[in-house]
């Protein structure tokens, strides 16, 4: 059980839960999903090697935005205990990313990978993901009334649990701006934030997320520090 | 550009061409410009400090025009003189007064500016066939010198004119030019150069800046002082009410609101007037209300860096026109060009510093002998104290000492990348010549190993870039040690990239009409100018906000453009942040914290000014000269705990950050606090000062040295300063170009911050050399921690506790501004979880 220090009193966090089709999931402050009752860990667009993939056009990012992203991975799966994992897709940031990567980050996703049931969700970075690493491959998959798929589809999209857009959201409290990254959902589907270390964020009031959550029906799920907070889409700003 | 003046000496040393000018003119050459010519013909560098109107700029060129004029017969192609100017629009300016004299005397010499607006294919000419004297400015250098035909262009130079140096010594900018003079000194070993400087104080810094230095010891530039001019008249304004004979002072505030109508009649009252602020809001609020009064519909106009460069263009000319009885600008007139006839400089608020003040004051009245005059109008009862101090210093010419600075080392991997585009490079070679520049005598080989290595493949201890590193092995001969630049996309990157100015991410503000539906998407509307992106963040839909002069309201974001509509309100809903922009320099806060001790002193004050310290004596101590005054008291249901350190917001906001977390830790409770320029106040739930009497919390360990360790290092980890200093260190130092993703808003790309990298970085490689470079640009800037350093081994065993039942005089302007300004890290947490709070029910329902 995470704690936090609230004026001086420590006290256990409670973790929103969101249902999507009337399955509950738990949402993580560090961007993941997490279904108890089944084990299962979902993250969404990893961008393994985006660093590197910089460096290669002449602009050379610190090169530990992988090993940044897997102590992250390594630290929930440790916290706990998966016995699935999902990776939406867009996890390499592209076909080279298995070739630049560091051997020794390699070997880490490879020994995380075996330890537990791993679904790479192929993506539009990644369509064909390295073999390499264990797992198993898939477009998408099926869990009860739940899909699991990379790139959303307009709406309706009952069940669909997906990335791609790297959802993030602005909401002004007494005047100051406070923007963060997200999960978005109607309640029908759910769009998952990017949990990679150099991945950006795409404001979920911008037009692209028309099609999948029509109107202001829905909540910005916004991650802080210590816990996920659910605002309102009337609430948000734009970028 | 001269007057006769009795202290000219003979103009015997002029070739007769020249003497014959001077004397058809009805001038004499004056003292300081025959010593420069003297110095110049022996080939020798020289400083030249001088009041504005004392014919700096010709003195600068005297030696270059005579050389030039000797050589006529058998005159060998190529740049001969160099002129280096902080503005562009100054390198304009002196092209045009220099052409003059050379005109008149007949002379062949060939003069052209080259800067960002110079058209391509004259660039290119003047590279072929370079004019006899060029003026440009630092980034302009950096970019010849990154050519590789820059050892052929600079081969014949035999001077180097630096205008203003005492603005561009001590800056980012300042290192760029000094590594490329040290450039300059190999390309052309007999460079004569030539510094022009307003009076400092510390002139060796500059005649040091000027000059390559050796291995040991120090070499200085020979110096030329002319004689100060006129003693300025400098008044403080501390009008009365209208109708009323009382004075009146705000408690707080930075508008100097009240005084506006004086303001406005000194403006009836003179010719031409230029009134500085700090602040482009400022700016826009002077301006404002100014027009408000402005019954006699005065030309009165407005000047500030974010306002379109036609709007600036066109004030300037018809300022020059003279056609223009005010102008209401910021620091982008504080240099420059020559208005002639200004007949009073009005500066509102405090100056901040005294040489500032001085720059300002000069320009009014460019003539030596008359003086200049100058209205200082505080705001506020701290400022009439700040403003008494900067006219006392003013009168007697004293100046603001210089902090000398590092060479920054993002400005150096800059340079390092722009000698490999030039040619390839042997390190130990470049690490000799880069330490010959005195803002980098202090650099370490080693450092200089990281920076090279940094250009090439980032400076990472992991090696996985190898294979794109942007520097190559040279390798054409055995022992071949040289670097040459990897790819002409390398080349491309770094000429793209040039230059230390990082300016803030901007919005374009357009004006569209209101009521005329789309007007978001749509093309066009007026463009009014750039803002700040992190102030527009700040704007909801609806709000309204000063800028170019205009009420606006804000409708909303398209792409890069802020749109925006007339507003009808008359007052502005969002009220722009007033404070000042230069912290108070630390020469005239001891100067200030002087007159709290010297009652003698006070006499000078306005009454309520008078009184105020008065009750302040009574009621609880005035701070003193070297101790550090720190009241307790209660105020609602809390405690306070105002200290008095007088060291500048920036400092201030450090020690609050820094104190806060001490006293959290000494089970205090602290709530918040807010940092003046002069105070700090920190709020708690319990008493620190009760605290303190029980020892439970000594005053002495609370404020010791030693919270500029882990405190320092613990608070840094979360600053969202030292993301915004990162940012722009990286851009410098090539790391992220310019135009990065992350500015980028556009349709559906999906963008990434600087916040990013540094924080990955930070976790994985904390000693990384940007990082190093972040912290010590954040150390004397945004968080000024040497100054904290500085003002905490002050007042080692000189704090004074008063306790007090309720709040002091001296406490109420600091108490004022709180809800004012927001505290940024786990404030933003709390205020995160409250935006849930009151939605949580609604949430909740969604399950």
């Amino acid at each position: 059980m995470q704690r936090a220090i609230d004026g001086g009193i420590v006290r256990p966090v409670a973790h929103p839960s969101l249902a999507v089709c009337g399955v509950a999931f738990d949402l993580l402050p560090e961007g993941a999903a997490w279904l108890a009752e089944e084990r299962l860990l979902v993250v969404a667009d990893l961008h393994f090697e985006k660093g590197s993939a910089f460096a290669a056009r002449g602009v050379a990012l610190p090169p530990y935005d992988t090993r940044t992203t897997i102590a992250r991975l390594e630290a929930l799966v440790a916290r706990l205990k998966p016995q699935t994992l999902v990776a939406l897709g867009d996890s390499f940031h592209d076909g080279e990313a298995e070739a630049r990567m560091d051997a020794e980050d390699a070997a880490r996703i490879a020994r995380l990978s075996r330890a537990l049931d791993w679904v790479w969700i192929a993506g539009n970075h990644d369509p064909e993901p390295p073999q390499g690493f264990g797992g198993v491959v898939m477009a998408e998959l099926r869990l009860g009334p739940l899909i699991f798929r990379h790139e959303p589809r307009s709406a309706p999209a009952t069940g669909e649990i997906s990335g791609h857009l790297h959802p993030c959201a602005a909401v002004r409290v007494r005047g100051r701006r406070l923007r963060r990254r997200c999960f978005a959902s109607d309640g029908t589907r759910m769009i998952m934030p990017a949990f990679g270390a150099y991945a950006g964020g795409l404001n979920v009031l911008d037009a692209a997320y028309d099609p999948l959550l029509p109107g202001l029906g829905f909540h910005a799920w916004m991650m802080g520090a210590r816990t996920v907070v659910p605002v309102a889409a009337h609430r948000l700003e734009g970028d | 550009m001269t007057a006769p003046l009795p202290f000219a000496s003979e103009a015997g040393s002029l070739p007769p061409v020249f003497a014959r000018w001077f004397a058809a003119r009805g001038w004499r050459p004056r003292a300081h410009q025959l010593a420069l010519v003297e110095l110049g013909g022996a080939g020798k560098s020289a400083l030249l400090i001088a009041p504005t109107g004392a014919g700096k700029t010709l003195a600068g060129f005297l030696p270059s025009l005579v050389d030039l004029a000797d050589r006529e017969a058998a005159r060998k192609r190529g740049l001969h003189t160099l002129y280096i100017s902080p503005l562009k629009a100054l390198a304009v300016d002196v092209k045009r007064n220099l052409e003059t004299p050379v005109a008149e005397m007949g002379l062949a010499i060939s003069i052209e500016t080259r800067t960002g607006d110079t058209p391509q294919n004259r660039r290119q000419r003047q590279r072929r066939e370079p004019p006899d004297i060029l003026m440009t400015t630092p980034e302009q250098l950096a970019l010849l010198l990154s050519y590789p035909d820059a050892r052929e262009f600079f081969s014949a130079l035999s001077c180097v004119v630096l205008d203003e140096l005492h603005a561009l010594a001590n800056s980012k900018r300042g290192d760029l030019l000094a590594l490329g003079l040290a450039r300059l000194a190999k390309l052309a070993p007999a460079l004569r150069r030539t510094g022009l400087s307003a009076t400092v104080a510390e002139p060796d810094a500059l005649r040091r800046y000027l000059m390559p230095q050796p291995e040991t010891g120090e070499t200085l530039s020979e110096i030329v002082v002319a004689p100060p001019g006129a003693v300025p008249e400098i008044s403080v304004l501390t009008p009365a009410d209208e109708g009323s004979e009382e004075v009146r002072i705000p408690w707080s505030g930075h508008s100097a609101r009240h005084a506006l109508p004086a303001v406005y009649e000194a403006i009836r009252a003179n010719k031409t007037v230029l009134v500085f602020v700090n602040t482009r809001s400022q700016a826009e609020f002077v301006f404002q209300e100014l027009w408000r009064l402005n019954e006699d519909a005065l030309p009165i106009a407005l000047h500030h860096g974010s306002l379109s460069a036609e709007a600036r263009r066109k004030v300037e000319a018809a300022m020059a026109a003279g056609t223009l009885r005010a102008v209401v600008c910021t620091s982008t007139l504080d240099l420059g060009i020559d208005w002639g006839e200004v007949d009073l400089v009005v500066n509102m608020g405090a100056p901040k510093g005294a040489s500032r003040l001085l720059q300002r004051i000069g320009r009014a009245n460019h003539r030596l002998d008359e003086p200049s005059r100058a209205m200082l109008v505080p705001a506020n009862r701290f400022e009439v104290l700040e403003c008494e101090a900067a006219r006392a210093a003013a009168l007697e010419g004293a100046q603001d000492g210089m902090v000398s600075r590092q060479g920054a080392l993002d400005v150096l991997a800059q340079h390092v990348l722009g000698c490999a585009c030039a040619e390839p490079f042997d390190p130990d070679a470049l690490y000799g010549e880069v330490r010959s520049a005195a803002p980098y005598r202090a650099l370490t080989r080693d450092d200089f190993g990281k920076v090279v290595d940094f250009v090439s493949i980032g400076g990472y201890a992991l090696k996985t870039y190898d294979r794109f590193a942007r520097l190559r092995p040279n390798a054409k001969a055995e022992g071949d040690m040289r670097l040459r630049a990897a790819s002409p996309a390398v080349v491309q990157q770094y000429r793209m990239n040039v230059g230390t100015i990082v300016e803030a991410p901007m919005l374009k503000v357009r004006m569209v009409r209101r009521g005329g539906r789309r007007p978001l998407g749509g093309m066009g509307g007026r463009y009014l100018g750039e803002i700040e992106e992190y102030f527009i963040d700040q704007l909801a839909p609806g709000d309204t906000f000063l800028f170019a002069g205009h009420v606006l309201r804000f409708e909303g974001l398209s792409e890069t453009d802020a749109i925006v509509t007339q507003s009808s309100s008359a007052e502005p809903k969002i009220p722009s942040y007033y404070g000042g922009k230069f912290p108070l320099s630390t020469y005239l806060a001891a100067r200030v914290r002087r007159m709290f001790a010297h009652r003698e002193q006070w006499t000078a004050l306005p009454a309520p000014v008078r009184e105020w310290l008065e009750i302040q004596a009574w009621r609880s101590v005035l701070p003193g000269e070297k101790d550090l005054l720190v009241e307790c008291f209660p105020r609602g249901d809390r405690f306070f705990l105002v200290c008095y350190p007088f060291e500048g917001r920036l400092a201030h906001q450090t020690l609050g950050m820094l104190l806060t977390r001490r006293l959290d830790r000494a089970g205090a409770r602290p709530m918040g606090f807010i940092a003046s320029e002069y105070a700090l106040a920190i709020w708690c739930l319990r008493d620190p000062g009760l605290m303190h009497e029980r020892h439970e919390l000594p005053l002495g360990e609370l404020f010791a040295e030693d919270m500029l360790g882990d405190d320092l290092d613990a608070w840094l980890a979360e600053s969202s300063l030292l993301k915004r200093t990162f940012r722009d260190c990286a851009i410098i130092s090539g790391l992220i170009e310019r135009r990065f993703p992350g500015q980028e808003k556009t349709g559906r790309q999906v963008t990434f911050s600087s916040d990013l990298i540094y924080n990955v970085l930070r976790e994985h490689e904390p000693d990384h050399i940007l990082l190093r470079a972040t912290y010590n640009d954040a150390a004397t800037g945004l968080l000024d921690v040497a100054r904290v350093a500085e003002m905490l081994k002050r007042i080692r065993g000189h704090i004074r506790l008063k306790r007090l039942d309720r709040v002091s005089p001296l406490a109420v302007p600091v108490l004022l501004d709180i809800g004012k300004v927001s505290v940024g890290g786990e404030a933003d947490e709390a205020l995160l979880s409250e935006a849930a709070d009151d939605l949580i029910a609604e949430a909740t329902r969604l399950v």
